[in-house]
């Protein structure tokens, strides 16, 4: 038998080694393009500014490490700083509350239509992800801005006096990413619905209970792990966002993301725009275990 | 038996009923008395309309013509959780998220029954249907049997007027469908109540029942005894859904009272006929294999005849023999198997006897 053939053999006979296998290529993939970078932003949050370039390399690798320190974390206690985050987690919590209270009639008048028109539903949730992002932006500038759409129609119906101020506002970010996120709170919340049994409703209301405790005591808890997977998808792109706030909220409204971006882009200052960026993410990590653990996310998936 | 049934006070009444999904018609003005404490079932192949009876009944489903009474109250409208009816389900429908005492407690909880009061009750339920000791395990760590008696117990414990049961032991495997029929009956017997059972299988309604119902795409064929079902079909459609049965085509050539002479290709036998039935045209004769005798010998009576075992096909306790009588009439006789070594009653390609009292055999008018 010849080496490829032994090899070929192992292989068939070890699940083990299958299961290497097929998990090597996004390992790899992972590994060059996630694990690496994350390593290289952690040291360069430690690291200095360079006095013409973005980062002090220092001029051998020992002296770089050797002046390696917490300044940039420690440039970050400050109240300008901190008042970013607060926002930057004031306006994900919002978004996302707003979309799974908006979304979640949504998906469960998705999850009991007939399956003849569901697929079409489904489309048409899905359909606005064919155009561009930033085109669907401007597209709500459009619609918001002072002479735009939404203000010249209700002026036009006498609803108010004159234009609102919506653009370059918080409101306009919060519209814009609520837009924009809510398809990711309807899918998970959809496909947990379907799920449900509609027996069990009817044993709910044979049981005498009512519409309203039938959804508090049966539909709520069951849908509870289509709720956090969500909430997770929508909370965490939504606090690292920085597209939305700059160009609905102009430089008003500015989050940890634009802090971020900022700090690589336009002030080439990376080891603070690394520093910010690893207590966003953090702060995002810390939300998401406490949520995960005060709504018993780990309980719930044994159902 | 039908009398007896009749006087007691009927606790669920289908008044005129009909039910229409779209353009199918589920329930064709169905009427339907259920007595005060009988365990009666609907019989019927799916798509008969068994199902929609019971959920009309329960308040899932509205009529679209008639009245349900419960009691002797006309329910309306009113939705399922203000009947004093319960629910076994087909799948069961136990809340996976909750416990087995959560789920039993349910029904009592949403009525606002004190804590204490539910403690009891719920204790004495699980003990009821002999599951005690499971209250904090989670409907999934049971077995499918074990779910059921959950079912049974989240059902019973809110003291219905009637309880009622979709197909709840369909799910279940045979030897424990056996065991839970025979508690199922026993369980009505001790708590009195008045259990509506939905079934397709006629085996497991004539064991249980008090009474049955047989359906047919929307409409009640016939409500008896089982011993009137079984022995006293008529029609049809009920002689062949329950039990096995020759179906004769003849035509009526005379009659004695209520028996009648029925030529049923070129033999002449006799069966008992109904006032109802007609003095002469096309009817069909049916007689239940096991009620067929085979002999060596001619046997007395009027109804006997000779003819040739075409086949014999052993099914265990029986033997099923096909006994060809003529060129037109082949019929099939259920004879019950021997001790090993003793010799059967006819080998294949034997020429038989085969007899059967007139009162075993049944004239149907379609």
């Amino acid at each position: 038998m010849t080496a490829i053939g032994r090899a070929a053999r192992r292989l068939r006979e070890s699940p083990a080694l299958q299961g290497t296998g097929l998990i090597l290529p996004g390992l790899m993939w992972m590994v060059v393009f996630l694990i690496v970078p994350l390593i290289l932003i952690v040291v360069l949050s430690f690291g200095w500014r360079g006095e013409y370039g973005p980062v002090d390399w220092g001029t051998t690798p020992t002296e770089f490490l050797s002046r390696l320190s917490f300044s940039n974390y420690a440039r970050l206690i400050d109240p300008l700083y901190m008042g970013v985050l607060g926002t930057s987690l004031r306006m994900a919590g919002l978004t996302t509350a707003i979309c799974l209270v908006v979304g979640y009639p949504v998906a469960y008048f998705l999850a009991r239509s007939s399956h003849r028109w569901r697929g079409l539903l489904l489309f048409l949730l899905l359909v606005p992800f064919w155009t561009n992002f930033l085109i669907r932006i401007y597209a709500w500038m459009l619609l918001l801005r002072t002479e735009g759409l939404v203000n010249r129609g209700l002026v036009t119906l006498g609803l108010i006096p004159e234009p609102l101020q919506i653009m370059y506002t918080p409101t306009a970010v919060m519209i814009a990413m609520v837009y924009e996120f809510l398809p990711f709170m309807v899918l998970p919340l959809y496909t947990s619905l379907e799920k449900l049994d509609p027996a069990l409703l009817e044993a709910a209301s044979d049981l005498y209970a009512r519409s309203a405790r039938t959804f508090l005591r049966v539909t709520l808890p069951l849908s509870l792990p289509g709720v956090i997977a969500g909430t997770i998808l929508v909370f965490i792109p939504t606090m690292g966002m920085f597209v939305v706030p700059d160009l609905m909220g102009g430089a008003r409204t500015a989050l940890v993301g634009n802090l971020v971006q900022r700090q690589f882009l336009s002030a080439r200052d990376w080891p603070f725009g690394a520093a910010a960026s690893m207590v966003l993410m953090a702060l995002t990590l810390a939300a998401t275990v406490l949520y995960t653990r005060v709504s018993g996310f780990g309980e719930e998936l044994v159902v | 038996m039908e009398a007896a049934a009749e006087t007691l006070p009927s606790i669920v009444e289908l008044r005129d009923v009909s039910k229409r999904f779209g353009e199918t018609v589920a329930l064709d003005h169905v009427n339907l008395r259920i007595g005060d404490g009988e365990f009666f079932s609907m019989l019927g192949p799916s798509g008969c309309g068994k199902t929609t009876s019971l959920r009309l009944m329960a308040g899932f489903e509205l009529p679209s013509e008639g009245e349900v009474l419960i009691s002797g109250e006309p329910q309306g409208s009113r939705p399922a959780f203000q009947r004093p009816v319960n629910t076994v389900f087909q799948s069961y429908a136990l809340f996976p998220h909750m416990s087995v005492f959560q789920n039993v407690a349910f029904g009592l909880e949403m009525q606002r029954v004190p804590k204490g009061e539910i403690q009891r009750r719920v204790t004495e339920a699980l003990e009821l249907v002999q599951l005690p000791g499971k209250e904090n395990r989670r409907p999934k760590q049971l077995s499918g049997g074990q779910q059921q008696r959950v079912a049974l117990a989240r059902a019973l414990v809110n003291r219905p007027k009637v309880l009622l049961l979709d197909e709840p032991l369909g799910a279940l495997d045979l030897k424990l469908r056996k065991a839970m029929q025979f508690e199922l009956k026993e369980l009505q017997h001790r708590v009195g109540l008045t259990f509506v059972y939905v079934t397709h299988d006629q085996e497991e309604a004539l064991t249980m029942s008090d009474r049955i119902a047989v359906m047919e795409h929307g409409h009640v064929l016939q409500v008896g005894t089982p011993g009137e079902i079984y022995e006293n079909p008529t029609s049809r459609f009920v002689a062949d859904f329950i039990g096995e049965t020759n179906f004769l085509d003849g035509r009526i050539l005379g009659r004695e009272g209520l028996t009648a002479r029925v030529g049923v290709g070129g033999l002449e036998l006799w069966a008992r006929a109904g006032t109802e039935a007609p003095g002469d045209g096309l009817v069909t004769v049916a007689v239940r294999p096991e009620k067929i005798a085979l002999s060596r010998e001619k046997q007395p009576g009027r109804n006997t005849f000779s003819g040739k075992v075409e086949d014999i096909t052993y099914v265990g306790k029986d033997s099923d023999y096909r006994i060809r009588l003529n060129e037109a009439v082949v019929l099939r006789v259920r004879v019950q198997n021997q001790a090993p070594g003793v010799s059967p009653v006819a080998s294949q390609g034997e020429a038989v006897w085969v007899g059967w009292p007139e009162e075993a055999a049944r004239v149907l008018l379609d």
